[in-house]
């Protein structure tokens, strides 16, 4: 006996076929995938992994390092850095 | 550490950024505004059932599609550089984008994902309703990608709704609601998003253009005109009125870029806005030189009745800014440095005192830096003069961006007076105009991010955080190496999108 609640698997196949043959049918859009995903290879495998670390996320291992150091360089900044006067 | 600081390496990276940004802005205004286009191309095929309209509605399809895909994931790039080159800035402002953005994209994503795929491949397949509803979801999810990033940009020339927390370093929070719907960010995103909607219409007509010149597709090209015409009217009126207001937001917020993209460095009762001059190069706001040199025009009262919304008010100069204004009460940056540079000694007091385990000094640090905090970022200047931002550049740009708004409006105008009485295919001079014109648009818009962005410097956060601390302590020559890269790959991006494009136009819309 079938349960009615349960979805019938025909719309999952459904939603697959309409994009496999979406895809299939595309024209100037498989050369457009292709130029995605040699961006996508060149942006994540190349550039990032080589060129664009993350500064603060390589360079310390907590966040409280990385307060520390930016609050440094926050601080040690200025030119001509006042005493500092104190508050009421 | 602080004196081997290469300040050659904020220049290159902000070379790198302003690149990135430039290319990515080719590809954006065309995707928001298109969109809407398209939708409403295909609510008049859904309505009329003409197969001409879904010819029609197909052909400007593909080419959003094509400047989707070669645009689409530009934008991460700035987020490569924010965390590479900005690292400073980044940690700060954590707290205030790092959550929306990633909510922002993965809803995006989503929307974009289910709804691209129905719009494309949908024909036939699905019902026209569900079909339609997609092309407009489709609308609404690639301008709604737009909105935190807007949002962002808007907070760091306006930064409201946040508090500086001196332990962590970070710019929190407070109100949600303060950041996302603050005036400024508002302006941001309607002058952003109808300013796009005004650069695809001037793409379609550019195009549809090109095709009555040659006699080729043209009922189509007629079709596609109308409707572009008429919505990139309504969208150059509503953004020269919008923009109108984000002038009169800059003057309440950022005073110094209005005086700078005007070239006005006397404050002025009456101010006039000037219509045309050219920037005295050796002008600097502690000489006497002439700002303009030789013929200028000016239109008197306007610009205090766009800054104030009164005539006969007082707009003030760069020099009012840079060293004040007794008689208007005007603090100047020389005041404001004073006041940057007690926030920072209080801020390092604290760090010692906190470090020493001296909560009392701890204590008295932190009420005297929040005396002064909303200085903090003059306490990183050198000098009073560093508060003032390039002149000529945002001159320029703000008066081509409003001469091509104004120009925009005229053509959509005469495009849709000549459709009307149907001569518009006679009318070769407006065509061969019409040809060129999404090539102005282009650079209007890029014009109007130069207002912005070089306007506003040297912040990075308005007032906050200056663009020489915002960055990661790296040496030039790291920057430069990625920067030629760039170059190299937008290039070849930019021939590639340009080749495709071209090629798609010169094929032009399926035959029945």
């Amino acid at each position: 006996m079938i349960d009615q609640n349960i979805p019938h698997p025909w719309l999952v196949t459904r939603i697959y076929r309409f994009y496999r043959d979406g895809f299939r049918q595309m024209t100037v859009g498989r050369t457009l995938w292709k130029l995605i995903f040699l961006k996508l290879f060149i942006m994540f495998a190349v550039l990032k992994l080589f060129f664009f670390p993350n500064f603060l996320a390589t360079k310390f291992t907590t966040d409280v390092q990385r307060a520390d150091y930016v609050i440094e360089q926050l601080t040690q900044s200025a030119p001509g850095l006042v005493q500092p006067v104190k508050g009421e | 550490m602080i004196e081997n600081l290469d300040l050659g390496m904020v220049n290159w990276a902000r070379a790198q950024f302003t690149l990135t940004a430039m290319f990515h802005w080719v590809f954006v205004p065309l995707t928001l505004g298109i969109s809407w286009i398209i939708a409403f191309y295909h609510t008049i095929y859904v309505r009329t059932g003409s197969e001409e309209w879904k010819r029609l509605t197909k052909f400007w399809m593909k080419l959003f599609g094509i400047n989707f895909a070669i645009g689409v994931a530009t934008g991460i790039i700035m987020e490569f550089e924010f965390g590479t080159n900005w690292s400073n800035y980044s940690w700060m402002v954590g707290d205030i984008f790092g959550a929306p953005l990633a909510v922002e994209g993965i809803v995006a994503f989503f929307i974009e994902a289910t709804f691209f795929a129905v719009m494309f491949f949908g024909w036939n397949r699905v019902s026209k309703g569900f079909h339609l509803f997609s092309t407009w979801m489709v609308a609404v999810g690639s301008n709604l990608s737009a909105v935190w990033i807007l949002v962002a940009n808007a907070w760091m020339q306006y930064p409201v709704g946040q508090s500086f927390n001196p332990d962590t370093a970070r710019f929190e929070m407070q109100n949600f609601f303060e950041v996302a719907l603050s005036p400024y960010a508002v302006d941001k995103f309607t002058h952003t998003t109808s300013s796009s909607m005004m650069m695809a219409a001037l793409f379609i007509i550019s195009i549809s253009s090109w095709y009555l010149l040659r006699g080729r597709h043209v009922l189509m090209a007629k079709r596609s005109i109308v409707v572009a015409a008429t919505l990139g009217l309504l969208a150059s009126i509503f953004t020269a009125f919008n923009g109108d207001e984000s002038a009169y937001r800059i003057a309440q917020v950022q005073p110094m870029k209005l005086a700078a993209f005007e070239g006005l460095y006397e404050g002025q009762t009456n101010a006039g806005l000037t219509v045309f001059g050219v920037i005295n190069p050796d002008k600097k706001v502690y000489n006497d030189q002439p700002a303009f040199k030789g013929f200028n025009i000016h239109m008197p009262g306007v610009l205090s009745l766009m800054a104030t919304r009164s005539f006969g008010t007082f707009v003030p100069g760069m020099k009012d800014l840079t060293y004040g204004n007794a008689e208007h009460n005007i603090m100047g940056a020389a005041q404001k440095m004073e006041r940057g540079k007690q926030a920072v000694a209080n801020l390092d007091g604290y760090r010692k005192a906190k470090k020493a385990g001296d909560d009392a000094a701890a204590a008295t640090q932190l009420a005297a830096f929040n005396q002064n905090k909303e200085f903090l970022g003059y306490g990183y200047l050198n000098k009073p003069e560093e508060a003032v931002p390039p002149v000529a550049m945002p001159f320029y740009a703000f008066h081509i961006m409003v001469a091509l708004g104004t120009l925009f409006i005229l053509i959509f105008l005469c495009y849709l007076y000549f459709s009307l009485r149907n001569t518009l295919e006679r009318k070769t001079w407006l065509l061969g105009l019409g040809t060129i014109t999404y090539v102005l648009g282009m650079i209007a818009g890029q014009a109007g991010w130069i207002v912005a962005e070089v306007g506003r410097q040297p912040w990075a956060i308005q007032g906050l955080l200056p663009v020489t601390v915002a960055r990661t302590n790296l040496t030039a020559g790291t920057v430069q190496t990625t920067f030629f890269m760039f170059l190299v790959l937008f290039t070849v991006l930019l021939i590639a999108e340009i080749g495709i494009m071209v090629k798609q136009i010169n094929i032009g819309p399926e035959e029945n």
